[in-house]
């Protein structure tokens, strides 16, 4: 599918909601007045500047923003290529971008008068962020995850106990966070009055997609500053990888209308992409309706939504944000997918040349940027979005590299 | 409204009963008893027939349907075999209404246009689609409408002044009243505030109104029937079909076990306005 290039690509959502054909509002009438609802307090928060004022506030001395720009000075030498930078997100204040979006939406909750936060997720990053929050903030927060995710992320489920959240493991479907999700809307359209359900990733019925790249542009926006300085110019490409997409549009937004920045978009490739042992749905999946919003779904040639698969639970999701559906058919943002192995091969490869523990999500960008640094010249620069660090990985880790913890 | 509905709400309207609407899911646990249990439901008491369309991911659903989901995915179950069924039914009766119920993706991924063809061509006279609101007309409600099938919106507690008119504008056939804030099959409906929301929703459309969400037995369907235009009950049904397998396998008595909940449902329902 192709279509004319608009002159910005930084104008979507639409009235609608839509970026182009995906997004929306596909929800049950339950929830259709809360979404108006929310859709109207986000209006009025983004041009109130005591919101953005208090935003800025926590971002700065809550989390720890600005995250640092660091150039990876013996990684560029051992690829030999271009130079190599990373937007130092896993520093953050819980040790991921979640956080980012975690404390514009609590803040929107608290605005809203409501009482109670609910939760979706898969590697337990977004749940501990939201019930970081939570805390902070005084809410009750209930997090739903799958079953089988709560199994594999032990210390995630136990630092959201800590810090006073509740677990709800999900066993309908498989157990995994699609299902997390499908239970967190239940309990939305159960309890509408009082919950404000705080979705993880830029996904879901508008205005959703919208808010979570807001607020997780502070990324790109950052580092678009921090490079120039560092620089004097913008980089030649960019690259995050993409479970849901929200790292991945808040580096990435900022950028879309500079044209000479390359963007680089990546998947979890899983096993490969001739099975089902995957989580490509941009590169291997088609349009669908789920969650709320059309976009490139894993699915099978009825419509049956198929299950994700990837040695990285923050990957495993059959789904996407429907903003980078609309930047791949547009051709603004190309998205790839890279292996499990070697998404395993590049995390080893940083702990070794930087001394950095990166998450796995993470590490598939950096399998990207290992491919293609060497092919650039010296001169031109990438910078990666390392939006999480491995602590919680390290038992996956072990476990695939056939090591006893 | 296609014809077959509004007969059938003519008649009921003769009659002074509300409509008994059955919900239950096309291929749980597979074709043959599920086809079965169709075309004994008029008899058992059904007026309107709520036809399942199996989803993955159903998510204003509660256990006992997506259960019934995934049992009818399991056994092959899809949109073909949805429309072959009303044909099976349509061989025998042509008069009770049959609306299709699930959400968008399968129909998407079918084609829209093609879906609405092959509905009307099979027989059926309505949809109801969970996840396309009012603001996702275009989609699939204007061009149903435009073939003369009914799309038939669900209104809820969380619809309030404001709102109603856009639920109220493109509907057809009936409108469904969501007598809870929830997922199907979980609490049941308080009777006096149903009634109270029946009567605002009637003094702003002619629709008939049907009530469900919640409806599990013949004295709250009674209670419910004294002020609505019908009562949906579902999950009941689905329950008791899924009490009745045999590790997964449909029994003996699956089919009478579905139809004997309707019957005894049914009467709760006749006797509303005595």
């Amino acid at each position: 599918m192709s279509m004319q290039a608009p002159n910005s690509f930084k104008m979507g959502p639409d009235n609608e909601g839509q970026f182009g054909i995906f997004g929306g509002r596909f929800v049950a009438e339950t929830l259709m007045p809360n979404i108006l609802e929310l859709d109207e307090a986000y209006k009025a928060a983004k041009k109130d500047p005591e919101f953005l004022s208090e935003l800025a506030y926590l971002n700065k001395h809550y989390t720890g923003r600005p995250s640092p720009l660091y150039f990876a000075e013996r990684l560029t030498a051992h690829l030999g290529g271009a130079k190599v930078y990373f937007k130092r997100d896993e520093l953050n204040h819980t040790g991921s971008h979640k956080i980012n979006n975690c404390l514009g939406q609590i803040l929107l909750a608290k605005r809203m008068g409501k009482t109670r936060l609910i939760a979706e997720t898969g590697a337990g990053q977004h749940g501990v962020a939201a019930a970081t929050v939570a805390a902070r903030f005084g809410y009750p927060c209930l997090v739903y995850m799958g079953a089988k995710d709560v199994g594999r992320q032990s210390p995630n489920v136990f630092r959201m106990k800590l810090l006073g959240a509740e677990i709800e493991a999900v066993t309908a479907g498989a157990g995994t966070l699609k299902d997390a999700m499908n239970e967190a809307l239940r309990d939305w359209v159960t309890n509408v009055k009082d919950t404000y359900y705080l979705i993880g990733t830029a996904a879901g019925p508008h205005p959703y997609p919208e808010l979570v790249r807001d607020f997780q542009s502070v990324i790109g926006k950052e580092a678009r500053e921090q490079i120039q300085e560092m620089e004097g110019r913008l980089p030649d490409m960019i690259i995050a990888s993409v479970g849901g997409g929200s790292n991945a549009i808040g580096l990435f937004h900022p950028f879309l209308d500079d044209d000479g920045v390359q963007i680089v978009g990546v998947e979890a490739g899983g096993l490969g992409l001739e099975g089902d042992q995957h989580c490509a749905s941009l590169t291997a999946g088609r349009p669908g309706v789920l969650h709320g919003n059309r976009t490139y779904l894993l699915q099978d040639p009825e419509g049956q939504i198929e299950e994700g698969a990837s040695i990285s639970a923050g990957l495993d999701y059959p789904g996407i944000g429907p903003e980078h559906s609309w930047l791949k058919d547009t051709g603004r943002c190309e998205y790839v997918p890279i292996m499990d192995d070697e998404a395993l091969d590049a995390f080893q490869v940083l702990c070794r040349t930087e001394g950095i523990i990166p998450a796995l999500e993470p590490s598939h960008a950096l399998a990207e940027v290992i491919k293609r640094a060497p092919q650039m010249d010296k001169d031109q620069i990438i910078i990666m979005n390392l939006c999480g660090r491995g602590d919680k990985d390290v038992h996956t880790v072990g476990a695939a590299l056939g090591m006893e913890l | 409204m296609t014809q077959r509905m509004t007969d059938r709400f003519a008649k009921l309207a003769e009659e002074n009963r509300p409509a008994f609407v059955t919900y239950f899911m096309g291929g749980d646990p597979d074709y043959d008893s599920s086809l079965a249990i169709m075309k004994g439901l008029p008899a058992a008491g059904a007026d309107i027939i709520e036809l399942g369309m199996p989803f993955s991911d159903p998510m204003a659903d509660g256990p006992s349907i997506q259960a019934a989901g995934l049992r009818s995915l399991k056994g092959g179950h899809n949109l073909p075999k949805c429309f072959e069924m009303v044909r099976a039914f349509r061989e025998d009766d042509n008069e009770t209404p049959i609306v299709v119920m699930g959400y968008y993706n399968p129909i998407y991924q079918y084609g829209p246009e093609k879906f609405l063809d092959d509905a009307k061509e099979a027989g059926i006279d309505g949809m109801i689609v969970v996840d396309l609101p009012p603001e996702m007309d275009e989609e699939l409600c204007i061009p149903a409408l435009a073939k003369g099938l009914n799309f038939i919106r669900l209104a809820t507690p969380t619809t309030d002044e404001k709102r109603l008119p856009k639920v109220l504008s493109n509907t057809s056939g009936f409108v469904y009243y969501v007598s809870i804030t929830g997922i199907t099959g979980a609490a049941a409906p308080e009777p006096d505030q149903v009634a109270a929301s029946v009567a605002h929703i009637k003094a702003k459309t002619d629709l008939p109104i049907c009530v469900g969400f919640g409806v599990r037995t013949a004295e709250q369907a009674s209670a419910i029937g004294r002020a609505a235009d019908g009562v949906v009950v579902g999950s009941a049904i689905v329950s008791a079909i899924a009490d009745s397998l045999d590790d997964g396998q449909a029994s003996a008595t699956t089919v009478s076990s579905a139809l004997d909940i309707v019957s005894s449902i049914a009467e709760g329902v006749r006797s509303a306005r005595d």
